[in-house]
């Protein structure tokens, strides 16, 4: 079974982890939610799968491309 | 007479309020975060203060540090822009008790208009037609019968929304076209809410299918009279946020637009409005009909579409007023329009991936030329307000938009024939921006034919997102 990065596709603050390890998630649900210029903006699951990784911590920043999260698929 | 002024804001509205300032003899004090220390609102300020680090939380919304800055440079007033702690009545209190001018309103407006059941109630008494809606009810309630929920829909009228009243962000919201479908779309609301919110109660809300986002700036004098200075259009929206906004509102009836204006003028009488404000109203596109939001207590993003279109600086009738300096207006035939305006916002953001923020740094900033003066070159000006030059960093950490450009003209055509061209002139590496975006829409027939509706963006998407 592949692992995949889920990757941030922009540079934000990491306002809440709402997944966590072990998580089974569904295409397009949000493992972690970003603030960036003022907005909220979820980084989803690429493909449906399992949480096998969260490579960031609420309150850090994170840059655009950063593995936010691995996904067993 | 305001001899020390503290702008308790960054970026273009931080820059335009000292640029006012200036022109009425004030000196101007700064306030920066650590990641702003160089910004261009600091480097156009006759001195400026750290306030803390670069989340908004810990520099320009703290309150008490900002009103220190305040004090410790020896300012006499603060002006708060938009944004940030402008609408924070106690922080109006607060800068007011240290016996500084506060350039607002009264605490007790932002705090009436803050709260939204108030302000409905406030506008209502100023015989401001407002959106018909019912009060809260519990389904669960033994006392609220089918009988009851039909009559509340029926004052209501269709198409209507079934909203959670302990929600947000549109959880459970359900819309009904006809009587029929009332009952179930009640259940459904009822249950999704009590789910996310632990509280089943739920209201009803006219919806309007076709609706256009159109505004009126008022000014009030703090003592009964107030003036309004027309309307603008802000219909071309994107993540709720206003992108496209014009003056005179395009295709809106004579009777229309003159009840509107002496509606948003009538809610500022009403209060003893002080200063500048903004009435915003839902316009149904199909009948014309209008109805209250709500009402911003502050300068307002769009200002300068009224301010090209009227002649009048609105940033400095503010401070004059709160100086208790006379203001070179006495009464609504001061204020004369002319022309149309429009303005475009230039984000720093990625059209074709939603809307997503773009961050990095600016290589190349070329902007055309405008005239010197704020309002230079009327009738037929080009004005753009900006907050960043060439070489400064566009973090994540405070709002996307990089600038503003304003264009006026003789007529709608010539305005925004003026403001496609300052565009396309405009060169910016390092970050994505919507210019393109931008352009697209100028150029859409159903914009120029001022078909201009708030779902504008969502329905034309093929043509204005295209890669």
């Amino acid at each position: 079974m592949p692992i995949i990065e889920v990757r941030s596709e922009i540079t934000g603050n990491v306002w809440k982890i709402v997944a966590a390890v072990g998580d089974r998630v569904e295409e397009e649900a949000a493992i972690v939610i970003l603030e960036s210029m003022k907005m909220e903006i979820p980084v989803t699951a690429p493909e449906s799968g399992v949480i096998t990784e969260i490579c960031v911590t609420e309150g850090s920043t994170c840059s655009e491309g950063a593995v936010v999260a691995r996904l067993q698929v | 007479m305001i001899r020390r002024l503290l702008v308790a804001n960054r970026g273009e509205i931080a820059c335009r309020v000292m640029r006012s300032a200036r022109l009425l003899g004030m000196s101007t004090v700064a306030v920066h975060s650590e990641v702003d220390a160089t910004a261009l609102h600091v480097a156009l300020a006759d001195q400026a203060v750290a306030i803390g680090a670069a989340p908004a939380t810990e520099s320009y919304l703290v309150a008490a540090r900002v009103l220190a800055a305040a004090v410790d440079s020896g300012a006499d007033a603060v002006h708060p822009g938009y944004g940030f702690l402008a609408e924070n009545a106690a922080f109006a209190r607060a800068v007011e008790a240290a016996g500084l001018r506060w350039v607002g309103p009264t605490p007790k407006s932002i705090d009436d208009m803050g709260d939204k059941a108030r302000a409905r109630i406030i506008a209502r008494a100023a015989g401001v037609p407002v959106l018909p809606g019912s009060d809260r009810f519990s389904p669960a309630d033994p006392a609220v019968t089918s009988a009851t929920i039909e009559a509340a829909a029926a004052a209501t009228g269709f198409p209507l929304l079934v909203k959670a009243a302990a929600g947000g962000g549109g959880i459970g919201m359900r819309r009904v076209d006809d009587p029929a479908g009332l009952a179930a779309a009640i259940e459904s609301t009822q249950t999704m809410a009590a789910r996310a919110f632990g509280d089943g109660t739920v209201y009803l809300e006219r919806f309007v299918p076709k609706a256009r986002h159109v505004e009126v700036q008022v000014f009030g004098f703090g003592d009964g009279r107030a003036v309004h200075l027309y309307e603008r259009d802000c219909s071309i929206q994107r993540r709720f946020q206003k992108v496209i906004e014009e003056s005179p509102a395009p295709g809106l009836d004579q009777a229309t637009r003159t009840a509107m204006c002496e509606a948003a003028t009538a809610l500022a009488r009403e209060q003893a409005y002080r200063g500048a404000g903004t009435v915003e109203f839902v316009v149904d596109a199909d009948s014309g009909e209008f109805f209250f939001l709500e009402m911003n207590t502050r300068i307002q993003v769009e200002h300068p579409v009224t301010e090209m279109r009227t002649g009048v600086d609105l940033v400095a009738w503010q401070l004059l007023l709160a100086g208790g300096d006379p203001l070179p207006v006495a009464g609504q035939d001061d204020v004369r329009a002319q022309g149309h305006a429009i303005e475009a916002r230039l984000y720093a953001e990625r059209p074709a991936k939603g809307f997503l923020p773009s961050t990095g740094t600016l290589s190349v900033f070329e902007l055309p030329a405008t005239g010197a003066a704020l309002l230079d070159g009327l009738p037929d000006g080009l004005r753009i307000d900006a907050g960043v030059r060439a070489g400064d960093t566009i973090s994540h950490w405070y709002d996307p938009m990089i600038a503003k450009v304003i264009a006026h003209g003789a007529t709608r055509d010539a305005a925004i024939d003026r403001l496609r061209a300052a565009l396309a002139a405009i060169r910016i590496e390092g970050v994505e921006t919507n210019l393109v975006f931008l352009q697209r829409t100028l150029d859409h027939p159903a914009f120029r034919g001022g078909d201009v509706f708030t779902g504008f963006i969502d329905a034309h998407k093929a043509v204005l997102l295209a890669r």
